[in-house]
């Protein structure tokens, strides 16, 4: 009969209204299941996978839970266990770069000769695809993906170059970012750290036998430092936007 | 799972306050009562919480800005949710994509046919910069070349919550304007971009004397810029760069010595 | 609905590639057989070529010319090839949808300033590819109807895809650019130009003397309204232009339509409005660049693309991909397939008038897709997963079990409700019932692939007929549907969600334990010399890369045969006899991507 389609999908529409609003009822307060509130009335969302609909996410005051891997911009770590920045200016990163938005200046030291350390380390966030290659092919572990995508501003140019000091970060906030890959990236470094330890082991113990002196801090000291450390990167992150405003 | 983004400054500070009045105190117990505010607040308050964008997408971004303004996020929360597809009816053009030069001269006959006053987000590292295609052939290197931009948001694709920071630092901007300064009150309005054309390669009529003059020179101008590499040189360098650009990779490059040092 | 769906078929056996080569050249003695890599072509002369074709089309079977493409091989570095040979050759795939198989690949050298003649009598799809070839090469096709530029404009200096033709950006003709490390003063390109644009004009030209050029406006297409008198009511035909910037053209596309009352007498499509240069930079990058790039061709569907580009490596380098990679590139793409159907069905509805309610709750369950892409990936379109010989990372925990639920439970119901929602709707049978006809040899003699010949009847789908990955292990059908309207256009895209539904479901069942990158990985690949086409069944039509190597390490020919693009080939022969809103809806059921059409 001529209308029941229209009358069907009018009962649809309706159906989805009236959800909305039994969804609300049923799930209050508790709507938000997995959200994380942060104080400041900053929540998380997360929405499990078995809830009906889509929740909407109410920017600002709500954010979606970024998964792990997402990726922005990069950013360069600065490794607060050695305190100094790991990346070596190998130009790895600036040669697999689809868009070729990353420049590199090696440092020299004062007799002129090249250390492996970036004097300039340039990002153009106008040109980068957020490819991840850098990331990827970085063999120091010295680039990563910020979860930052909050980087409007009313300039293009030079403040969406991003510079050294402003793509690099302290470790602790990769780590917080990244957790799992950070767990694996750091057992991994330290059994190259320990193989490379034990060749020096073998080859000191030829010469002479020597005392190892490493004392790892305690874990709780070394915690509080991490998120020492975190509120830091976080306030960095916080200035570098205002500076940008 | 990861853990939750950092703790973003208080970007939406409470509605009321910052629209009350700085100069004019009011009496301890009246506070809730009395609002004492100047036309621009609430002129601009009531702008830039209805905007009117124009249904307006170039490319891959713009699926973003459909996601945006679609259940999730929801662009309705910000008073958003009318996309007009007539200029005449928007006041807010979001470039979201690839500018490329064909496109150009469509894009600035819509920016002029915008109501006042208008404004500009570009969306993406494309309208930003070129993005990614950049070194393209039929890209543009940015909207911001052919009509002003009011908002920069960087990313490929940006994220729809990358697109909402950028609309609220839009509202920010429209905060800042006043009335009796604005262009499009003053009696000559605020001027048209002239629209570029298509010869051989994209022109802009403002820059028509440059080119003559280049063009006329009797070089071959702009054919084979790789031209310093074959004498080993390197192209580019910190040429034509603003001061503020300068002051900026200067200190960056101190901050670098100083940790080398250090 | 079922009653509607004609059984699944497949096609006879596969074509015998080297018995029809056989063939043209048992008809053409001078052809040439060649051997480049993985592929085996004949050489034919230009005057020739259209025997050739025709041979290959009534008695070899050929019946869809797939591709046509050129290469400039003036600054080639390998050692197969003669130095002094022709400059340009222009390629020809074909192959055959009754039998599936493999594609029968023809080349045609031409030298600079030679034309050779058009394919468009026998293969009339031959028309946009051809006219793109003149557009960035510069090769005339004698006897083509329409030869004008196509993605770049009339009176564009140039024909940028010659190897010796440089932007006003260029820099060097391979990446990686040396001025970035490691000695690198951020440049910008802008300063390069003393305009500041990527822009550049040939000497002694003055701006003042350009000319606003005229408009090209088509005349009738149309054989009934001037030939024929009789019934025909004479009225005065309009021009009217649609686009670039209209709601409806999905994207930046403009249609020059020519209209008699409301009647469309002849369409014109203009593109290029997105023309990215996705070849010209596709040439300069080294060959791992270019899988961010191919995200960017048809933007809601990255891993089909991403697949399509390794699957031409892959065969070019001869690469093994792992069980478990092969299982997660089938549910990756299948996964961006529900998506894109999803996206399109929602905004055919658009385009009839139901403004943004059904789109919008076609688009909702693509969100949870895209949450499983983002946190396998890290990104939500732009996935860049897919590696020459595997996937970036294996999958994150608990991710399998999120998408079991959502293939499941979530996916068939939302398409079950998109079901009920409109394929009973009669707004959706009225206006899309019997509109947009194309008979199914017209559509093929077209080009058209993919989901278009499938709601015409014809069960040709590469998945099945040329199984690429681990296709054949699962089990799903072709859908097929006979009438070849918009409403089947719209509605075969609900069944192939379905069917991938299907394959996403069992490949999560069965999805082994294992290596996800074959070989050492690295970033730098110098696939030996060669030529290879990889495509794959994109959820447009047929994604295919045609792709030359000289053994360096970066592509020499990067050549991307769009389905979105060659569907359009069909456009005006489809639209014209309708009314204008009707052009309206069957352009939004050929489900085009701006990325891809203009690349
Ligand atoms: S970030 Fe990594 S790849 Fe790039 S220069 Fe530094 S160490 Fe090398
Ligand atoms: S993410 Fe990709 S485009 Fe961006 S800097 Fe890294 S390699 Fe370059
Ligand atoms: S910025 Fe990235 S996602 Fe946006 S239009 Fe450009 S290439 Fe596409």
């Amino acid at each position: 009969m001529f209308g029941t389609g229209l009358l069907k999908g009018l009962g649809i529409t309706f159906k989805h209204l009236v959800d909305t609003y039994k969804d609300d009822i049923q799930s209050t307060p508790a709507r938000y299941q997995g959200s994380d509130d942060r104080g400041k009335g900053l929540k998380v969302i997360d929405q499990p996978v078995d809830q009906e609909g889509l929740l909407t996410i109410q920017y600002p005051e709500e954010r979606r839970l970024l998964p792990e891997r997402f990726r922005y911009i990069p950013m360069l770590i600065w490794d607060t266990e050695t305190d100094e920045e790991r990346c070596t200016a190998c130009g790895i990163c600036a040669k697999v770069c689809p868009p070729q938005c990353i420049w590199i200046t090696r440092a020299t030291d004062e007799a002129g000769k090249p250390v492996t350390r970036p004097q300039d380390f340039f990002i153009d966030a106008t040109i980068c695809m957020s490819c991840n290659y850098c990331v990827e092919f970085c063999p120091f572990d010295a680039i990563k993906m910020d979860h930052d995508a909050e980087l409007a501003s009313f300039e293009r140019f030079p403040h969406l170059v991003y510079d050294k000091g402003e793509l690099t970060v302290p470790l602790d906030y990769y780590a917080a970012l990244w957790p799992t890959q950070y767990a694996e990236e750091q057992e991994r470094r330290a059994q190259e750290a320990a193989e490379a330890r034990a060749k020096e082991e073998a080859k000191a113990a030829r010469a002479a036998v020597k005392k190892e002196e490493e004392e790892a801090p305690a874990p709780e000291a070394k915690l509080s430092r991490a998120e020492e450390l975190k509120q830091k990167a976080m306030e960095r992150a916080r200035q570098r936007r205002e500076a940008q405003s | 799972m990861s853990l939750a983004p950092p703790n973003f400054p208080d970007l939406k500070t409470d509605q009321v306050e910052s629209y009350l009045h700085p100069s004019v105190s009011v009496p301890e117990g009246l506070n809730n009562n009395v609002l004492v505010t100047t036309i621009d607040r609430l002129y601009n308050w009531s702008r830039r919480s209805s905007m009117w964008p124009l249904l307006f997408g170039l490319a891959c971004c713009a699926i973003e800005m459909i996601a945006t303004a679609s259940s999730r996020f929801d662009l309705s929360r910000f008073g958003m949710e009318v996309m007009r597809p007539s200029p005449r009816q928007s006041d807010l053009m979001i470039v979201s994509g690839t500018v490329t030069k064909k496109m150009v001269p469509a894009i600035v006959r819509i920016y002029n046919q915008m109501a006042e006053p208008r404004y500009v987000i570009a969306m993406g590292a494309c309208a930003t910069g070129g993005g990614p295609f950049k070194e393209g052939y039929n890209v543009v290197s940015g909207i911001d070349k052919y009509v002003p931009v009011d908002v920069y948001i960087p990313g490929c694709p940006p994220t729809p919550e990358a697109l909402m920071f950028g609309l609220m630092k839009m509202h920010q901007k429209v905060d800042t304007q006043s009335v009796t300064t604005a262009d499009w009150y003053k009696r000559e309005g605020s001027a048209f971009v002239p629209v570029p054309h298509l010869g051989p390669d994209i022109f802009d009529p403002r820059q028509a004397d440059l080119i003559r003059a280049e063009t006329m020179s009797g070089e071959a101008v702009a054919a084979d810029t790789g031209g310093d590499r074959a004498e080993g040189g390197v192209p580019g360098g910190l040429r034509n760069l603003g001061e503020k650009a300068k002051a900026r990779i200067a200190q960056a490059k101190e901050r670098a010595a100083a940790r080398l040092a250090g | 609905m079922s009653d509607i769906v004609a059984p699944s078929t497949t096609v006879a056996g596969p074509l015998d590639v080297a018995g029809t080569l056989a063939l043209v050249q048992e008809a053409l003695p001078d052809a040439k057989p060649v051997s480049a890599g993985p592929t085996d072509y004949l050489e034919v002369a230009p005057d020739q070529l259209i025997e050739a074709l025709q041979v290959l089309r009534d008695q070899g079977g050929c019946d869809l010319l797939s591709s046509i493409t050129c290469t400039d091989y003036l600054s080639y570095q390998g050692r197969a090839r003669a130095k002094d040979g022709p400059r340009f050759e222009v390629v020809y795939h074909l192959y055959s949808t009754a039998q599936g198989g493999d594609c029968v690949v023809l080349h045609v050298p031409v030298d600079d300033g030679e034309s050779l003649p058009t394919a468009t009598p026998v293969y009339p799809g031959a028309n946009l590819q051809e006219r793109e070839v003149w557009d960035l090469y510069g090769l005339v096709f004698d006897g083509h109807p329409n030869l004008r530029r196509i993605l770049l404009w009339e009176g564009f200096e140039g024909h940028p895809m010659r190897k010796d033709w440089h932007e006003a950006y260029y820099e060097e003709d391979q990446k990686p650019f040396r001025s970035r490390h490691p000695r690198a003063d951020f440049a910008r390109s802008e300063d390069k130009v003393p305009w500041g644009k990527n822009t550049r004009y040939p000497a002694d030209w003055d701006p003042d003397d350009w000319q606003e050029p005229v408009t090209y406006v088509p005349v009738s297409q149309d054989p009934r309204s001037r030939n024929g008198a009789g019934d025909h009511l004479s009225t005065e035909s309009v021009v009217v232009n649609l686009g670039p910037h209209h709601p409806s053209t999905h994207g930046v596309f403009r249609m020059i339509v020519r209209i008699e009352g409301e009647t469309v007498i002849a369409l014109e499509p203009d593109m290029g409005y997105l023309h990215r240069n996705h070849e010209k930079i596709g040439e300069r990058n080294t060959w791992l660049m270019n899988m961010p790039f191919t995200d960017r061709l048809d933007y809601i569907n990255s891993m089909s693309n991403n697949w399509g580009y390794a699957l031409a490596v892959e065969k070019l380098m001869g690469l093994e991909v792992p069980e478990r990679a092969e299982y997660l590139r089938v549910i990756m793409a299948e996964l961006s397939r529900i998506v894109n159907h999803l996206w399109s069905i929602g905004f055919i509805l658009n385009d009839l008038g139901a403004l943004q309610t059904p789109a919008l709750y076609a688009i909702e369950e693509r969100e949870m897709i895209l949450d499983l892409f983002e946190s396998v990936s890290g990104a939500r379109m732009m996935c860049n997963y897919l590696r020459f010989g595997g996937v970036h990372r294996d999958l994150p925990a608990g991710w399998a079990e999120r998408a079991r639920y959502v293939v499941h439970e979530r996916l068939p119901r939302a398409l079950d409700q998109l079901d009920d929602l409109l394929s009973g709707n009669e707004i959706v049978n009225t206006r899309g019932r019997g509109v947009g006809y194309l008979s199914a040899e017209q559509l093929i003699s077209l080009s058209v692939t993919g989901p278009m010949i499938r709601a015409a009847g014809v069960p040709y789908d590469i998945r099945r007929c040329e199984p690429y990955g681990v296709y054949d292990r699962f089990d799903f059908d072709i859908p097929t549907l006979p009438h070849s309207d918009v409403y089947d256009r719209y509605y075969i895209r609900l069944l192939e969600a379905r069917e991938s539904v299907r394959i996403v479901q069992q490949a999560l069942a069965g999805l082994p334990e294992g290596d996800i990158l074959a070989g050492k990985g690295g970033y730098v690949f110098r696939p030996p010399e060669g030529e290879a086409y990889g495509r794959v069944e994109g959820p447009k039509g047929e994604l295919g890369f045609y792709l030359v190597s000289d053994g360096k390490p970066n592509p020499y020919r990067y050549h991307i045969r769009a389905p979105s693009y060659i569907n359009l080939n069909a456009l005006a022969p489809m639209t014209v006899g309708y009314k204008v809103a009707d052009a309206i809806v069957i352009l939004g059921a050929i489900d085009i991507v701006l990325g891809e059409v203009d690349r």
